[in-house]
């Protein structure tokens, strides 16, 4: 089987509000899949679909080739879940809990627990009702990453993490996609979808507005280059696909189309280029322009 | 300064508080406001000429299992004297729970959904809190105290008695204000604290009925007694009232000092390191349910079985009062009752029935509770069929009811086996306590029903309880009409040992048991098509 997840056409509303309006999304066997997309957006509504907790108004949806509403508890046991929201028991231990998950999940790795529980320096003889948020994630961690399963559906996981345990996160996720586990990471820390992901889509108002591997994405946007030349570039504003010019203590900085940045190239290089600073958009940037609101560019602050 | 700071942020607190019981405290103090009343204008109905009133006095006045309920029999004499025999237990009790569950809610289980922190980051005082929460507590047991001033003043009672009355109700629950404020400090959760709390309810309850029954001291003992030693229409006395304020002042004090030196989310109690891997029975959804509960099975079964030794040893007096007191006999012979035991029996075990119903429906409403705190996500999202996860945590329900209600007809049979000197009276008052249990169950498997269809309404079923509580207790009192009376399903159950059981009528109880299948299963259906969450 080539893909993990099939979802399309997906629409759940509750009353008047509709959470996902036709989302479509393929995450493929293997792969680590950043969902990215802001608060609101409809990422935990369509995780907690796959999951078969809530039932989906219409559209298909295929998790690890099965139903995930008619045959959710045989499908679980071939993944994990941590909610964004992690919410414990408060009487037991962390220790209790992780074994409790992973026994329901059908087993847990004794010898991966205890590393586990090293690498994310958590105490398991402490009463969850004494966890911090970041503990309580960690706790919902261990149990899915101790688990042997197929697919991790992650649910925004690391928003309580400090971050040396955010690296000792990414760390763990980098060994589990080269045991072949599929991930499904939802996230709005870009930098740690950036850092982790294989594939990305980028959910905005309940769609999927982007798809991709990062590069393609960043295909579909601006480079940002600064630049210096012996004569001023005066006419670079008029280069197709070049914005955001501005001039500055002799040096220039723009953003250029990717599909033109040959043209600003081309015009730049009778002028005598003296130093060249470009780089490609973040994903920080990806976002922001994704959602209409101008990234903070010199022009916009000064 | 300081002064002004220690309040900070009190006023806006308060506000946020009300504003958020809109409903909740209103529906407390009317119901009990309704409820004394209600009460109030039907004793006044009943007993309405000097015959009455005389014999009143006599039969109740000296019956040990009537002065333990009702407390001191004082001024029964006279109308006023009866009104507060007959109206006291109810309104005490409920003013003393409105205070601790108001209390606690506002404090320990706001702190337990991290939502104090939130609050404490704002511009409020250490204690502005805990202060907001102590002040609409107290200021709704005053609003029942004149509540039921006005309701005797209605009944045309003097002001003077009214307004006693009224005093040692908002006394009590004042008193139970600062009870549940403490008990918020010292444990460290919110079920905890109301668990503590309803503790020292029981204990008051129980050294009041021990004094007065025994006309000793012990009265003096509780808080509940000091509200009862007022003896309004007779003595008409403010001071006992003095030592609720002064124990309630010595609560607070106690409850700034504990929280001054207590962490949040924690308690004084300090939890210490539990075991760090789970046990052998923490494996699946029956494992975990039970261990959540536990406690609170452990809790009602201790409870639900003192209370029946209690009420059990107050046979062998009932006896004697019988013999002592041929009028009595013949009067009661009329009236119909062959065996005064037995009666007592069959209505200490309704009582009990009825209490065990609480347990029962706070079992079932773990389901929901479980679910709005996201605490089933992540256990349907392993292995667990939303079947195995529901029928599941309610198959401790319903061990936990079976146990709790067994142990009220075995606490009844152990004080009556040690009268009789028979040991078989505990096994039979077991058995017959059994037969309330279908009764018990289809108050449960309501709750299942709205867990399935309307799980924001599933508390609705504590006014079902509060609705049989009233027609098993002050049903007769109340005349309610039979269709009223009828809405309870513990007035369909035999009322073993009165009714003998070799002719008991099984249909009722077999008939509820099929209802309550069927609520349960057409609960179900609702649950496994629903979102969760």
């Amino acid at each position: 089987m080539s893909t993990a997840i099939s979802i399309s056409g997906l629409v759940k509303t509750f009353g008047t509000t509709v959470a996902l309006d036709g989302l479509d999304l393929e995450v493929r066997t293997g792969e680590v899949h950043g969902f990215l997309g802001p608060n609101g957006s409809g990422k935990s509504t369509t995780i907690r679909i796959l999951l078969g907790l809530l039932r989906a108004d219409r559209g298909q949806v295929t998790l690890l080739g099965g139903d995930p509403w008619r045959e959710a508890a045989a499908l679980h046991r071939r993944l994990a879940y941590v909610p964004g929201e992690v919410a414990l028991w408060p009487n037991l231990t962390g220790g209790e809990v992780i074994d409790l998950l992973a026994r329901l999940r059908g087993g847990i790795d004794h010898r991966r627990r205890d590393d586990l529980l090293e690498r994310f320096d958590l105490d398991p003889t402490k009463r969850t009702r004494s966890y911090s948020k970041g503990n309580r994630q960690k706790v919902a961690l261990v149990a899915a990453l101790a688990s042997d399963v197929e697919l991790l559906l992650l649910d925004e996981p690391t928003s309580g993490l400090d971050p040396i345990m955010e690296a000792a996160f990414q760390g763990c996720i980098g060994e589990e996609r080269s045991r072949g586990r599929t991930v499904l990471l939802s996230s709005h820390i870009l930098a740690e979808a950036e850092a982790l992901s294989d594939r990305v889509s980028i959910i905005r108002a309940g769609r999927v507005v982007q798809s991709g591997t990062l590069s393609e994405l960043r295909h579909l946007t601006r480079t940002t280059v600064v630049v210096s030349t012996e004569r001023p570039p005066d006419l670079i504003g008029r280069v197709p696909g070049v914005a955001h010019v501005v001039h500055e203590d002799g040096r220039v900085s723009f953003d250029v189309d990717t599909d033109h940045l040959d043209d600003a190239m081309d015009y730049l290089a009778p002028l005598k280029i003296t130093s060249l600073v470009s780089h490609p958009p973040t994903l920080e940037e990806l976002f922001l322009r994704q959602f209409g609101e101008q990234v903070p560019t010199e022009e916009t602050v000064g | 300064m300081n002064a002004m700071s220690a309040f900070t942020g009190v006023g806006p607190l308060v506000r946020f508080v009300l504003r958020r019981d809109r409903v909740y405290l209103p529906v407390w103090v009317l119901s009990l406001v309704v409820l004394t009343y209600v009460s109030a204008a039907a004793v006044r109905r009943t007993y309405d000429t000097p015959v009455e009133i005389a014999s009143y006095a006599v039969n109740m006045g000296t019956s040990p299992a009537s002065i333990a309920m009702g407390g001191p029999p004082v001024a029964l004499r006279e109308i006023g004297g009866i009104l507060i025999y007959e109206t006291s237990l109810t309104v005490l009790l409920g003013v003393a729970l409105m205070a601790v569950f108001t209390v606690v809610r506002h404090t320990r289980k706001e702190e337990d959904a991290g939502r104090v922190e939130l609050l404490g980051s704002t511009v409020v005082s250490p204690h502005a809190v805990i202060t907001a929460a102590v002040l609409v507590a107290a200021g709704a047991s005053v609003l029942v105290g004149a509540g039921v001033t006005w309701s005797f003043l209605v009944e045309q009672q003097p002001v003077r008695e009214s307004v006693l009355f009224g005093a040692a109700v908002a006394a009590m629950g004042i008193v139970f204000t600062g009870v549940g404020a403490c008990a918020a400090q010292v444990m460290s959760h919110g079920r905890g604290a109301v668990g503590l709390s309803l503790a020292f309810l029981g204990v008051a309850f129980g050294l009041r009925a021990i004094g007065d029954v025994g006309e000793n001291a012990w009265s003096w003992l509780s808080p509940m007694g000091w509200s009862q030693q007022v003896r309004v229409y007779d003595d008409n006395r403010w001071w006992p009232l003095a030592l609720s304020l002064v124990l309630t002042a010595a609560l607070l004090v106690g409850t700034v000092l504990f929280e001054g030196r207590r962490d949040l989310g924690a308690g004084i109690v300090p939890s210490r390191p539990g075991p760090p891997s789970a046990g052998r029975t923490l494996a699946g959804v029956v494992g975990l349910a039970w261990r959540l509960q536990r406690g609170a099975v452990v809790g009602w079964v201790v409870g639900i079985w003192s209370m029946g030794l209690l009420l059990g040893s107050f046979s062998e007096s009932i006896q004697n009062m019988i013999e002592d007191n041929p009028t009595l006999a013949e009067y009661l012979q009329r009236a119909g009752v062959t065996n005064i035991v037995d009666s007592f029996f069959a209505t200490s075990l309704l009582l009990l029935g009825i209490g065990a119903s609480g347990f029962a429906v706070a079992s079932a409403l773990r389901t929901r509770s479980e679910e709005s705190a996201g605490r089933v996500e992540p256990l349907l999202a392993t292995g667990v069929s939303r079947a195995r996860w529901l029928f599941g945590t309610l198959l401790v329900t319903l061990g936990g009811t079976t146990l709790v209600v067994a142990s009220g007809g075995l606490g009844v049979g152990m004080s009556y086996a040690l009268t009789t000197g028979r040991s078989s009276e505990m096994w039979r008052m077991t058995g017959y306590a059994l037969v309330y249990l279908p009764a018990v169950l289809l108050l449960a498997a309501l709750v299942v029903l709205l867990v399935g269809w309307l799980p924001r309404a599933s508390g609705a079923v504590w006014v079902a309880v509060a609705l049989c509580f009233v027609v098993g207790w002050l049903g007769s009192l109340l005349e309610l009409p039979q269709w009223a009376a009828d809405l309870s399903p513990f007035t369909h159950v035999p009322a073993v040992p009165a009714v003998p059981a070799d002719d008991l009528a099984l249909g009722p109880v077999l008939t509820m048991l099929a209802l309550a299948v069927a609520a349960l299963a057409a609960g179900w259906v609702g649950f496994r098509r629903r979102d969760i969450g």
